[in-house]
Formats: structure tokens, C-alpha cells, sequence
């Protein structure tokens, strides 16, 4: 009898273990790891990055994605450790929060097998990720410069509020000036307004103080633009044909060039939703019956009137 | 700001040239020469109009911060607290725009709330440093991730932004004029005045000196020193409330980057205006040319291309260290004093 029950026991754990490994295998595990969302766009990232979880999760019963984000370069790398250990994830879609530190948490994540998709900012050393998805930093410059070399004529003048003082900034700097070269077009000066209201607002002021003939302003970010706008408004001078290109897609901005603001025409996508794009194509690797490996490189299209709604994501908060 | 200066220098008035007062007013008015050498756009009454509109923030903020220092506290929270203020009042007053409608009953309510909040703060870090008997250090500290992490909350992570109607009533509170000069310059020189005779004519402003410059015996000469220490923290709220009132009609708007490095700019503005880090001597004249010094650094900077960009943070550095070290004024004196 003993025995019996002991072997039932057995038996019964045995099946339950199975069912386990069936289960586990037959569910395709993607953990999402990305910053906290402290700044605009990174809150618009957080708010893709939960419909896209929605969306795929309702259309593939089998697929579970789970999200983590973190404060800091050492969280994440704490984070990833748990979606190994505790999650078992077939699948990493990563933002990292820095390249280098978040290099070695990556690749100990590659060593268990998992399917490994990097977003945006890239990791130090090449070949661990299987596929990369980003926004394009230099087209971002160049599409505005050409957007502004379109409108304006050998000897007008602009002024250039940049970001934070980053390699980013720098890829989108050095691509607009390139394009910018040997059109006559004076560049002023280009100060960093840091990708912040108050700094843009600050540094126009006194850009605006300094020259009295100023024709365009290339802002770079729609944060910086709406404090230029807000310089030029107090200094009377948003009525004399000056106009500014931001950049990002905020959802305000892009509302306004749909109701045809003459001030900022247009705007420079550098999306916030490329995290689903990458848990689209990560899940497709799962999926699709053709391979996905590879770079994904966004386009920096240039939103207009015509092309604006398709950019609008009104429930968004960036 | 010369207006300024003749009210909160009391020691000219005796005839006596202190190098010490007068260190600040010195760096302040070299700082202008560069300006003007380097283009004389410096001086023109946009510029300078703008210069002091912007000094307001960090002046009205940092007179507040000089009665906590002055008392040997220190509050690492205002910048956040600033933040956190400024998006509570925009929700309340984009929620009191179905009763109250966008006018001045909309305004004058998140005003209100702003002051209201700003005291509230203001003593839950006094009594929890005083009665707590937590480092003031610490305690600020503590409350300001509390108030950074709620803005970026109430934000969702995202931008506050007022509604445009009730902008339109709110805007002339930074854009307006009375009498030439811009209403944020006003209430900066308003503060300023209150500040300065709370501190050099009454028993309060003794009593945080005394407290600064030794607690033991300022508790021994029945001073109520938990009293005054809660009380300098609330009016360090007060000054934050005050400040926020006058910075959201500029951009109506509030998010995880608002106020950032505030603390650290009020605090630096006390410093180069002579009062004593570690408490027991405060000067209300001198934190506002601080002030005024500090917000001169990055219009000047703005103005020139001559430093590469990458080396702002190091110019502003210097030109602090050089304003103190000019205020500190006893070159020389020091050492054969000490011998």
C-alpha cells in the first residue's frame, strides 16, 4: 500500500513535471527590457512598447512578452539576469541604457540561446545582437537640412539649438552641416539647448538678443522647438517668415503641422515607437516562415500636412 | 539690479569698503564688461530684461535657501519640489476649468495650491529634520527623489501641459510689464526686500545666525531652535511655491525635467554671495547678485563662440570658483592673521 502510494506520488509528480517542460515549450517566452521613462520620448517608448504587447499577445495565444523597465545601467543588467534565471526567455528585445556596460549582461543572456534583438542605442562589441532596429540619427540631420535648403537661399541665416552633448547629437550635427556645406546658407552659431524646454527657450532668447536677422532655426527636437517658439512669441518675431524644424514626432507637434502651423511646418521622425517595430520583427523570427535577421533602419521621413496623420497617436503622452 | 544692490548693502552706507561685500558686485561687473566687449548686444534693454526675468527663478529660491543655510541646514529638495509643484497646479487648474472657467478665479486657485503645497513641503522637511532628527542632508535628499519621482508620475512619464485658454489669462504673470520692468522682476525684488529685513531686522534673522553659528548655545539662550529651523525650511518652501507661480505661465508646461540641478544653483548663489556654508553668517545682498552672477555665466556664454561648447560646464566652474575666491577677499591678510 505503501509503495503504492509512494509510486502514485511519483507518478503524478513525474506527469506534472512533463506537463511543465510541454507547456513551457509550447509558450514562446520574449522578455522587453528598456529604460524608465523619465523624459517625454522615453514615455511615448514605454506607451508602444504596451500596445505592441497587447496587440501581439491577442494574436498569438502562444507568445508571452514581458516588459521590464529600469532606472539605471546596473538595474537593467540586474533585470536581464531575472528574465534568464527567473523567466527562462527564449527572446531578448533590449534598449540599452548605455553600450558599454550593458555589453557583458547581453551576451550572458546570447551564451542561454535566447534570440537577441537590439534596439536603438547599439552595444560595444559587434555580432551579439541577431537583429537591430534603430532610428537613423544622421538621416535625421541630413533630412532636415535638405528640408531647410529647400526653402531658404545663399545668404539667409540660421541658427542651430543642439542636444545634449552625446554622440547622437553629434551624428545629427555633423549630417546637417555636411549637407548644409557650399549652400551659401550662413550657420550663426549652434549652442546646446539640451533637449529641454526651458534650455531652448533660453538659449533662443539670447540667440534672438544677439542677431537681428535671423531666418531659420534648425531645433532638432520638439522639445527645444516648443521653447523657440516661445522666445520668438515674446520677442515679436514669430511673424516675419522665420520658421523652425524640430524633430522626434511628438503627437501636439504633429497635430499642429496637420492644422498647417506656418511656424513649424513640418517635423523629422525619429520614432518612439521603434520598440515595437523590434518586438514585431523579434516575434516574426518565431513566426514568419522567411528570416528576419538583420538591421532594421527607420527612416527620418519628413512629416507634413499630407503625411501627418499617419504619425498620430493621440492617446500617446509623447 | 543696481537698485537691488543699494538696498542690500547696508555696509556702504557706513563708508566702510568692504572687499568682502563688494567681491560679488566686482565678479558681477567684470562679468558684464566681458559681456559688452564681446558684443554689445549685452547691454541692450532686451538682454538685460531678459538677464533679470531669469535670475528670478534661482534669486527668489535662493533668498529662501539663505535663511536655511544661514541656520545650518540645507535643502537639496527645491528643484524637484519646484517640479512637483508646478505640475500639481497644472492639474488642478486644468481640472478647475469646467467649474471656474479659464479666468483669473482658475489662476488665482492654483496660486493659491502652489503656496499652500510649498509650505507644506517646507515644513515636512523642517520637522523631520528638527523633531525627526534626521540630517538635514539626508532628509532633503530623501524628498527629493519623493517629488521628482511623483512629477514624472503625475506626467505619466510624459509632459503637464496647461490648457491654452487658461494661458492666455495666466501668460502676462511672466510676460507682463509694470512700469518697464517685467512682473517676475517684481516679485524677485519684492522677496528680495522681505528677505532682507527678515534677516538683518528682526529677532528671526538674529536668531538663525545664532543657531548657525552655534546650536548648543542658541538652544541655552532659550532660543526656540527647532522652531526657527522648521521655520526657515517653510519659508524655503514659500520662496519655491512663489518661484513656481512665476516660472509655469512661461511655457505651461511641467515635466521630469523641470528644475533640474535648481538646488545645486540656489545653494552655489548663497555661496557666492558670502553666506557661510556651514551656517552662522548670512547675507540676503550677496545671494542675490549670486544669483544675478550665475544667470549672467550662461547669457555670456550663449554669447560667444569663441569657447567650444563641451567646455561650458568648465568656464561656468571657474567663474564660480573665481567670484568666491574674489568674495573670500583676504588675500594675503589671511595668512598673517593665522600666524
Amino acid at each position: 500500500m505503501k509503495t503504492l502510494k509512494s509510486l502514485s506520488a511519483l507518478a503524478l509528480t513525474g506527469a506534472l513535471a512533463l506537463s511543465a517542460a510541454a507547456l513551457s515549450a509550447e509558450t514562446i517566452k520574449i522578455g522587453v527590457s528598456y529604460p524608465t521613462p523619465t523624459h517625454a520620448w522615453a514615455a511615448g517608448m514605454n506607451w508602444h512598447a504596451e500596445q505592441a504587447e497587447k496587440r501581439l499577445e491577442a494574436l498569438y495565444p502562444d507568445i508571452d512578452l514581458i516588459l521590464i523597465n529600469s532606472p539605471d545601467p546596473n538595474a537593467q543588467a540586474s533585470a536581464l539576469e531575472d528574465l534568464v534565471s527567473v523567466h527562462k526567455i527564449d527572446a531578448l528585445v533590449v534598449l540599452p541604457f548605455e553600450s558599454e556596460p550593458l555589453t557583458d549582461p547581453v551576451l550572458n543572456v546570447k551564451k542561454t540561446g535566447a534570440l537577441i534583438t537590439v534596439v536603438d542605442r547599439g552595444l560595444s562589441q559587434p555580432g551579439i545582437e541577431d537583429i537591430y532596429v534603430a532610428g537613423n540619427n544622421p538621416e535625421l540631420g541630413r533630412v532636415s537640412a535638405v528640408y531647410m535648403k529647400g526653402r531658404l537661399t545663399s545668404g539667409d541665416n540660421i541658427v542651430v539649438l543642439r542636444g545634449i552633448p552625446t554622440i547622437i547629437d553629434n551624428e545629427r550635427f555633423d549630417a546637417f552641416m555636411a549637407e548644409m556645406e557650399g549652400t551659401g546658407i550662413n550657420i550663426l552659431d549652434h549652442k546646446h539647448a539640451n533637449w529641454n524646454r526651458d534650455d531652448g527657450f533660453e538659449v533662443m532668447q539670447d540667440f534672438l538678443s544677439r542677431f537681428p536677422d535671423i531666418d531659420a532655426v534648425w531645433a532638432q527636437d520638439d522639445d527645444i522647438a516648443i521653447g523657440v517658439v516661445a522666445a520668438l512669441k515674446q520677442a515679436g518675431r514669430d511673424g516675419d517668415g522665420m520658421f523652425v524644424v524640430g524633430g522626434a514626432g511628438m503627437k501636439e507637434t504633429i497635430k499642429s503641422i496637420m492644422d498647417g502651423d506656418t511656424l513649424v511646418p513640418v517635423d523629422v521622425l525619429y520614432p518612439p515607437s521603434m520598440i515595437a517595430t523590434a518586438m514585431d520583427v523579434t516575434v516574426a523570427a518565431f513566426k514568419s516562415n522567411g528570416p528576419v535577421a538583420g538591421r532594421y533602419i527607420l527612416g527620418a521621413t519628413l512629416i507634413t500636412p499630407e503625411n501627418a496623420a499617419s504619425f498620430y497617436f493621440p492617446d500617446s503622452p509623447f | 539690479m543696481s537698485e537691488v544692490t543699494a538696498e542690500t548693502t547696508p555696509k556702504n552706507k557706513r563708508m566702510r569698503f568692504d572687499i568682502k561685500t563688494a567681491g560679488p558686485a566686482i565678479a558681477l561687473f567684470l562679468l558684464c564688461i566681458i559681456g559688452f566687449l564681446l558684443n554689445p548686444a549685452f547691454l541692450s534693454e532686451g538682454n538685460l530684461t531678459n538677464l533679470l526675468t531669469r535670475s528670478a527663478f534661482i534669486g527668489i529660491i535662493a533668498v529662501g535657501a539663505t535663511f536655511v543655510i544661514t541656520a545650518g541646514g540645507i535643502d537639496l529638495s527645491v528643484g524637484s519640489m519646484a517640479a512637483a509643484i508646478a505640475g500639481v497646479m497644472i492639474i488642478i487648474m486644468n481640472a478647475a476649468m469646467e467649474t471656474l472657467g479659464p479666468g483669473l478665479a482658475t489662476v488665482l486657485l492654483g496660486g493659491g495650491c502652489s503656496i499652500l503645497l510649498g509650505l507644506g513641503a517646507g515644513w515636512i522637511n523642517g520637522v523631520l529634520t528638527t523633531k525627526g532628527k534626521i540630517e538635514a542632508f539626508i532628509v532633503t535628499l530623501g524628498t527629493m527623489g519623493i517629488y521628482r519621482s511623483l512629477v514624472t508620475y503625475f506626467a505619466d512619464g510624459g509632459t503637464l501641459s496647461l490648457d491654452f485658454a487658461i494661458r492666455g489669462t495666466y501668460r502676462p504673470v511672466y510676460y507682463g510689464s509694470v512700469l518697464g520692468l517685467p512682473a517676475p522682476v517684481w516679485v524677485f525684488i519684492a522677496v528680495s526686500i522681505c528677505g532682507w529685513l527678515l534677516m538683518n531686522r528682526t529677532a528671526f534673522g538674529r536668531y538663525c545666525t545664532a543657531i548657525g553659528s552655534n546650536e548648543s548655545v542658541a538652544r541655552y539662550s532659550a532660543i526656540k531652535v527647532d522652531r526657527i529651523k522648521t521655520m526657515t525650511y517653510v519659508i524655503q518652501g514659500l520662496c519655491v511655491s512663489l518661484a513656481t507661480i512665476i516660472y509655469v505661465p512661461r511655457l505651461g508646461s511641467a515635466s521630469a525635467s523641470t528644475g533640474v540641478m535648481w538646488e545645486l544653483e540656489a545653494i552655489a548663489a548663497v555661496i557666492i554671495g558670502g553666506t557661510v556654508l556651514k551656517g552662522g553668517y548670512g547675507r540676503i545682498g550677496g545671494t542675490i547678485l549670486g544669483a544675478l552672477i550665475l544667470t549672467t555665466i550662461g547669457n555670456i556664454l550663449n554669447f560667444t563662440d569663441l569657447i567650444s561648447n563641451y567646455l561650458n560646464g568648465t568656464m561656468q566652474g571657474l567663474i564660480i570658483i573665481i567670484a568666491v575666491w574674489l568674495q573670500r577677499g583676504d588675500w594675503g591678510k589671511a595668512k598673517a592673521s593665522k600666524s
